[in-house]
């Protein structure tokens, strides 16, 4: 799990900079960039809880 | 024009250097400020461990890291994208050696960011107090001086390819940050995160059922001391920054520190204010913590925001900082005694996008009216999805070759005794271990 979130860190980033390269209009670039910031958050909630402690309670 | 390619007046010259030799006041608050928020048998080693991180960020920024960071103007490796170039990293002779040594911008950014790098490398050390080792931080410290740091100042203030986005794309004035809210403040803060991932809680901090412990600094005098002489650091940092990144003019300094004011103490009394709120009492650590805070998000535009949207700024980092640090040690048992990833990385982070939001530049300032917000979104993607991997995975493959964290024993008996062989307090009994037969 945590190799998957910094896999979708990079993964987003590198949308974010693709989208700068390749598209031309506002619009788009801007909806680019969002998306790119989604598939971080997906990263980081993944990285997130793959360092979470596993709780004894929970058998 | 002088060899940064970019020239400033003489006068403008001289008060950025005394406004440099400011900057170390940041560095000895902060330095306060994670020694207070630590247990008392840490402490020594605490301080210890501030004056070889800043004194191995500042030879291996000075062996490596400048000429990777460079500045705008100077040598650079590019490449083509979409047919625009991208500065990616510079190309500067190692050792300084590109650089001569008068009253150029070149010259003033070179010990501007050797305390600059000094203080990033300083905000880690607040998340891995009481149990990371002194030979891992001065491992971990090169990296982040020699490489992590470079890399992404070299991106905004070096003339990279964020800085080129007004230019190249059209979008504002491209990655504005005068301060370094994000190339100090943010990556100092994702390399807290890293290493509080990495070296695990202390141990005690949560119990079987995640439980946190409290763990209370040991000197709430030193935190209040740390924070008072870490803002007349930020007020040199923010200003010579100003001057030197954002190519402002000297007279905009006095708006700089106004803001940088402010910033801080609208966010130290938000602090108190929620903290007296909800626990009926306001705390003297959190207080500190948001009142920095409000130093870290006042950074990025400083210099291009009014003061009434200072004080907003302020407001909302110190509300962040109070949440964020209960949100980090309850939910993602994160344990940071020093409240650096809070402070620095969510606080940064603030600052940053607050600049697409209320900065109003001057009309002198090239490029585009919109877009602002866009560019500094970007960076703080670049933030996220590079520069947290990157320093995870460096600080993750150096601890795998020299193991970060201290062993058991040295937990148990307090990192003064263990790595130093002498307690800060000697001359009093400070802890329930002290009572242990050795």
């Amino acid at each position: 799990m945590k190799i998957a979130g910094f896999f979708l860190l990079l993964a987003g980033w590198a949308l974010v900079v693709a989208t700068l390269a390749l598209l031309g209009s506002a619009p788009a670039r801007t909806g680019f960039v969002l998306a790119g910031i989604g598939v971080e958050i997906v990263g980081m909630i993944l990285v997130v809880r793959s360092h979470l402690p596993v709780r004894e309670d929970r058998g | 024009m002088t060899s940064s390619g970019v020239g400033v007046s003489e006068t403008a010259s001289a008060l950025c250097f005394v406004l440099v030799l400011l900057v170390p006041f940041a560095i000895v608050g902060l330095a306060l400020i994670n020694t207070g928020l630590g247990r008392s048998r840490s402490a020594a080693h605490s301080m210890m461990a501030s004056l070889m991180a800043v004194a191995v960020a500042a030879l291996v920024y000075f062996a490596v890291g400048f000429s990777w960071q460079g500045f705008a103007g100077g040598p650079t490796h590019a490449i083509s994208l979409g047919g625009k170039a991208w500065n990616w990293i510079a190309a500067e002779p190692f050792f300084m050696r590109g650089l001569q040594f008068d009253s150029s911008p070149s010259s003033l950014i070179a010990p501007l960011q050797i305390f600059g790098v000094g203080l990033a490398t300083l905000i880690p050390l607040g998340a891995g107090a009481d149990r990371w080792r002194l030979g891992a931080i001065c491992a971990s410290t090169a990296l982040l001086a020699g490489f992590t740091h470079p890399l992404f100042a070299n991106w905004i203030w070096g003339g990279g390819w964020l800085s080129q986005l007004g230019a190249n794309y059209g979008l504002g004035r491209g990655f504005v940050d005068a301060g370094g809210s994000s190339s100090i403040q943010v990556v100092g803060g994702l390399t807290a995160l890293s290493l509080a991932w990495i070296l695990g809680p202390r141990r005690g901090k949560y119990s079987a059922v995640g439980m946190p412990a409290a763990v209370p600094g040991h000197n709430a005098v030193l935190v209040a001391m740390g924070c008072f002489l870490a803002t007349v650091g930020w007020c040199g940092l923010n200003s010579a920054g100003t001057i030197l990144f954002a190519h402002g003019e000297a007279a905009r300094c006095i708006l700089v520190t106004l803001n940088t004011l402010l910033a801080g103490a609208s966010a130290g009394l938000t602090a108190a204010a929620i903290t007296k709120v909800r626990f009926g009492k306001p705390d003297a650590s959190l207080t500190v913590n948001g009142w920095i805070g409000g130093l870290v998000a006042s950074s990025a535009g400083c210099a291009f925001i009014k003061p009434a949207a200072a004080v907003l700024v302020g407001i909302i980092a110190g509300a962040l900082v109070t949440f964020a640090v209960e949100w980090l040690e309850f939910e993602l048992k994160v344990d940071d005694p020093g409240g650096s990833i809070s402070v620095h990385a969510v606080s940064g982070i603030w600052g940053v996008l607050a600049v697409g939001i209320v900065a109003h530049f001057p009309s002198s300032m090239p490029g585009a009216d919109s877009g602002q917000w866009l560019a500094q979104v970007i960076g703080i993607a670049t933030l996220i999805g590079f520069v947290l991997p990157m320093t995870y995975g460096l600080n993750w493959l150096l601890n795998r070759v020299y193991p970060q964290r201290v062993d058991i024993e040295g937990e148990r008996q307090g990192m003064d005794l263990h790595e130093l062989g002498a307690d800060a307090y000697p001359d009093f009994v400070t802890h329930a271990d002290e009572f242990i037969q050795r």
